[in-house]
């Protein structure tokens, strides 16, 4: 009897949930679908879902018209260079503040918290002024270093809640067995901690991927990631939904892929571990 | 607790965290705060002079700001309320038992991932086109007029856009959150003769309180620099009528090179920011006691 | 060579002070067990020897050798930690290798030793196992075997036993008191269990509030102990203290009478009582007795005993094993060894 109902309400539950997630994903599913049509068929007024003849050819136009692939390399550089120097930076903080705690620490933390909530704009002008003088105006390197220190305090943050995970004897049985403080990291916290280390890595390469407010700003043609080349079809004439399309895809496929793989270090990352 | 030795190395490997967050944070900032109290536009370089408030009277009595202002609470209100309750269904649905949850999972996560200037791209022309996108061809075979978002709800749009790409936060947050409440607390709920509806409101959302505040908490430091969504689809018009503070700020500053009055702009986002930042800084703070 | 000699040792967090200024020679060879209730200073005085805490005034000498400022992998001693501390991402061979290979030693010579250490703590068939393949007592086992390829000066314990079930403990207990016996070396063992204390040591030093209240051998302690801490610290179930009224040219303020010391007689006594709660354990018996103006003693009956609950029965004890004890607390019976003089 109780199975019976248990067994129903799964099967309403599971549709349920089936529906609207397929409606929620829809609209990638769409632009994935769109990417292999020819123009004509992406704008027709009676649209399909699989019956029209698929081509790659928006693919190819797009990297052959643009320089697609430059702008993937700029992407690739700046999330991957920002979180690497990011996370070279933030390990030791963290190690400090997990593993030698003061009465300070708290503050210090909550602080470097409060530099994350502080908004770009408050800082717009002097900012784009400085990279202005310094030449760093679309540069690579401008863009590392400004993705580096807007997510420097997340990358703390998620490492010291993994390193407060480890129990302190294990560092002082390393101190006792003759380990140095570089051998004790190296030999013993990081290899522990190599898990979070990761998820710190992959939630910190999401984020400066799509980081959409200082790329826009500090870069032009030289060293616009994917997220600024986008921005560039936003202009009504000569608009190709296929190749939109083709282009989205390419742009958010790689992240996409990393992004489930780190689904849970997501919200531990994002709510500076209010949540686990 | 430690030696001497440790504290003082532990001290020095904290040193390029703390230096380097406190260079980006204080130094631009000054100079935002400089800047706000300058006659100082791009245009006319070497003409800058001290005008006092004169900035900032201009920046808050300029309809635009007040236009902006109300956007921008309409932009993160809409976009807290649609996430969370949706967020609080779906979490609610994916905790029951279903097949395939993990690929369910996996789909409402997705455009969490997708970044901002294709998501905005993609609604805009795909979606909410008035002549080519799917919109318009549902509102064509249902033989209805179709709909010019952009023109006619242009917040409403992207207020649409944001949600659907908050939405998936807001939901494995949550979801996160009800996978560790104690069954036995149900339980014992069923057994004191507790219905669903019951259950979810003295149970369940008791319980979830701590993530919606941390939900709402986060979303709206994200929510109040909206940038991208909106250069991309309506440049913040038609009019003012999708400007947020942020935009404002941004055309203020970069398209019309008035530092000075941007920079008091600046300055006063700051300062709405901070409001939400303590409340935030607040409920994280207890969290690092326990 | 293991001696450690503290001298004057202190230790302040803030202005709390953990421990007081002390003295303590651990001879070498000898297995000394810190003892004391928990938030006493046993754990921190062994932190301190091993290096892992700053001392905050005094000298702590290692084989003669001022060793207060020096590191902990420069003092030549081995920890074994209560949550066994290993290594989790290492087998149990590359945990035991680890100070090895710190201190450089030939990958041969490591093998070698890693066998012979292995054999011995019967780990033979372990070491290629990660820690989390484990159970208790042999993580248990491969915390040791780390601290034995070193041989080191002295080892140090921290409770070691502690997250082991009961039965384990026991076993435990036995393994490290023989693998003491093998190695002669130096072993310095802090537990808040006196049982331990008592079956292990070849000294015990009772701590408590950051001061040594007494140390000396198991017997002594048990025989004699200072005072009424110590009395009733160690021995199971405790020592039955009894207060007598204040009287003027007499010393005394209260009696300690353990619970296998009391004898039970029909007919006179010096205590009389109701008898409440027995607890069976078989070859013994401890009965609750309520008396008058006193309140519960607890007093061991034989296994056999055919009191029952409810009766009324009296006690008396043998002079020689009643101990007295001043209005300080510290006992008035002859000549105990006191802590400062040791």
């Amino acid at each position: 009897m109780s199975t019976n109902a248990s067994f129903r309400s799964k099967v309403f539950y599971t549709a349920l949930a089936w529906l609207i997630s397929g409606l929620i994903f829809f609209p990638i599913l769409w632009t994935f679908i769109t990417s292999f049509k020819t123009e004509a068929e992406a704008i027709s007024a009676t649209p399909s879902l699989f019956m029209f003849e698929w081509t790659l050819q928006n693919y190819s136009d797009v990297l052959a018209r643009s320089p697609y692939f430059d702008h993937f390399i700029n992407s690739v550089v700046i999330a991957l260079g920002s979180s690497v120097v990011g996370l070279l930076i933030a390990i030791p903080a963290a190690w400090s503040m997990a593993f030698v705690p003061t009465k300070r620490t708290k503050n210090l933390l909550m602080w470097m918290l409060s530099t994350k909530m502080l908004p770009p704009v408050g800082v717009l002008i002097p900012i784009y002024l400085l990279f202005r003088d310094f030449s760093l105006l679309d540069t690579k390197l401008g863009l590392v270093i400004v993705m580096t220190l807007i997510n420097l305090p997340i990358m703390v943050w998620m490492l010291y809640t993994y390193f407060r995970e480890i129990p302190h004897e294990i560092l002082e049985a390393a101190r006792m067995d003759g380990a140095s403080i570089t051998e004790e990291i190296f030999h013993v916290l990081l290899p522990i901690a190599l898990p979070g280390i990761a998820s710190t890595l992959l939630l910190n390469v999401i984020l400066a991927w799509n980081e959409a407010f200082w790329t826009l700003i500090l870069s032009a043609a030289n060293a616009a990631p994917l997220t600024a080349f986008i921005a560039s079809y936003s202009s009504p004439e000569g608009l190709f939904y296929a190749k939109l399309s083709a282009a989205s895809v390419m742009a958010i496929v790689p992240i996409l892929i990393l992004g489930w793989f780190s689904q849970k270090q997501l919200v531990r990352g994002l709510s500076f571990g209010a949540v686990k | 607790m430690a030696t001497i030795q440790s504290r003082t190395l532990a001290r020095f490997m904290l040193f390029p965290s703390v230096v380097l967050l406190l260079g980006w944070m204080i130094v631009p900032l000054c100079m935002t705060l400089y800047f706000s109290f300058l006659d100082y536009n791009l245009l006319m370089p070497g003409n800058e002079a001290f005008i006092g408030f004169l900035n900032y009277e201009f920046f808050l009595t300029d309809p635009a700001f007040i236009e902006s202002f109300f956007n921008t609470l309409l932009l993160v209100g809409g976009v807290l309320t649609i996430t969370i309750g949706g967020g609080i269904g779906l979490a609610i649905l994916l905790d029951q038992a279903i097949w395939g949850r993990n690929y369910v999972r996996i789909m409402v996560l997705a455009p969490f991932f997708v970044m901002p200037t294709v998501s905005a791209l993609v609604w805009k022309n795909m979606f909410m086109n008035p002549v080519n996108g799917l919109f318009a061809h549902l509102a064509a075979f249902f033989g209805t007029e179709p709909i010019d978002f952009f023109a006619h709800y242009p917040l409403l749009s992207i207020i649409v856009i944001v949600s659907w790409q908050w939405l998936p936060f807001a939901a494995l947050l949550l979801l996160t959150a009800i996978q560790s409440l104690d069954r036995e607390q149900l339980e014992a709920a069923d057994l004191d003769g507790a219905g669903p509806i019951s259950k979810f409101f003295y149970i369940v959302l008791p319980h979830l309180s701590r993530a919606i505040t941390a939900v709402i908490l986060i979303e709206t430091i994200f929510l109040l620099s909206i940038f991208a969504e909106i250069l991309v689809t309506t440049s913040g018009g038609p009019g003012y009528a999708s400007t947020n503070i942020t935009y404002l700020i941004y055309t203020q500053s970069l398209l019309q090179f008035d530092v000075g009055g941007g920079s008091a702009g600046g300055i006063i986002a700051v300062i709405i920011a901070n409001i939400v930042a303590i409340f935030l800084m607040r409920l994280i703070g207890k969290n690092l006691e326990g | 060579m293991g001696s450690i000699t503290l001298k004057q040792v202190t230790k302040n967090f803030g202005d709390v002070n953990v421990i007081r200024p002390l003295d303590l020679a651990i001879r070498d060879g000898e297995f000394i067990v810190f003892v004391g209730p928990s938030g006493c200073g046993k754990s921190t005085l062994l932190r301190m020897i091993a290096g892992l805490e700053d001392t905050s005034s005094g000298i702590i000498e290692i084989d003669g050798q001022d060793a207060t400022q020096l590191a902990p992998a420069k003092r030549g001693l081995a920890m074994v930690f209560q949550s066994y501390a290993l290594y989790p991402h290492m087998s149990v061979r590359n945990n035991i290798a680890f100070p090895l290979k710190r201190a450089k030693v030939p990958a041969a010579e490591i093998a070698q030793k890693i066998d012979a250490a292995a054999k011995m703590l019967n780990l033979t068939d372990y070491l290629d196992r990660k820690p989390g393949q484990l159970s208790g007592g042999q993580r248990q086992r491969v915390a040791i075997g780390r601290a034995i390829v070193r041989q080191p000066s002295a080892f140090l314990f921290d409770e070691p036993l502690s997250n082991l079930d009961a039965s384990l403990r026991v076993n435990m207990r036995l393994e490290i008191t023989e693998l003491h016996k093998s190695l002669g070396t130096t072993m310095v063992y802090v537990t808040h269990d006196q049982v331990e204390a008592m079956t292990m040591a070849d000294r015990i030093a009772v701590f408590n509030g950051g001061v040594i209240e007494q140390v000396g051998t198991p017997l002594e302690l048990y025989k004699q102990p200072v005072n009424k801490f110590v009395a009733g610290f160690i021995g199971s179930p405790k020592m039955n203290f009894i207060e007598v009224e204040a009287q003027a040219n007499q010393l005394t303020r209260t009696l300690g009478v353990r619970p296998e010391h009391f004898k039970i007689n029909e007919d006179a006594g010096m205590w009389t009582g109701k008898v409440g709660v027995i607890e069976h354990l078989g070859s013994e018996s401890f009965l609750h007795v309520h008396v008058d103006g006193i309140g519960t003693l607890t007093v061991k009956a034989d296994g056999d005993s055919p009191i029952r609950s409810g009766d009324q029965i009296r006690l008396s004890a043998a002079d020689d094993k009643i101990h007295k004890f001043d209005a300080a607390g510290n006992s008035l019976n002859a000549t105990p060894v006191a802590a400062s003089q040791v």
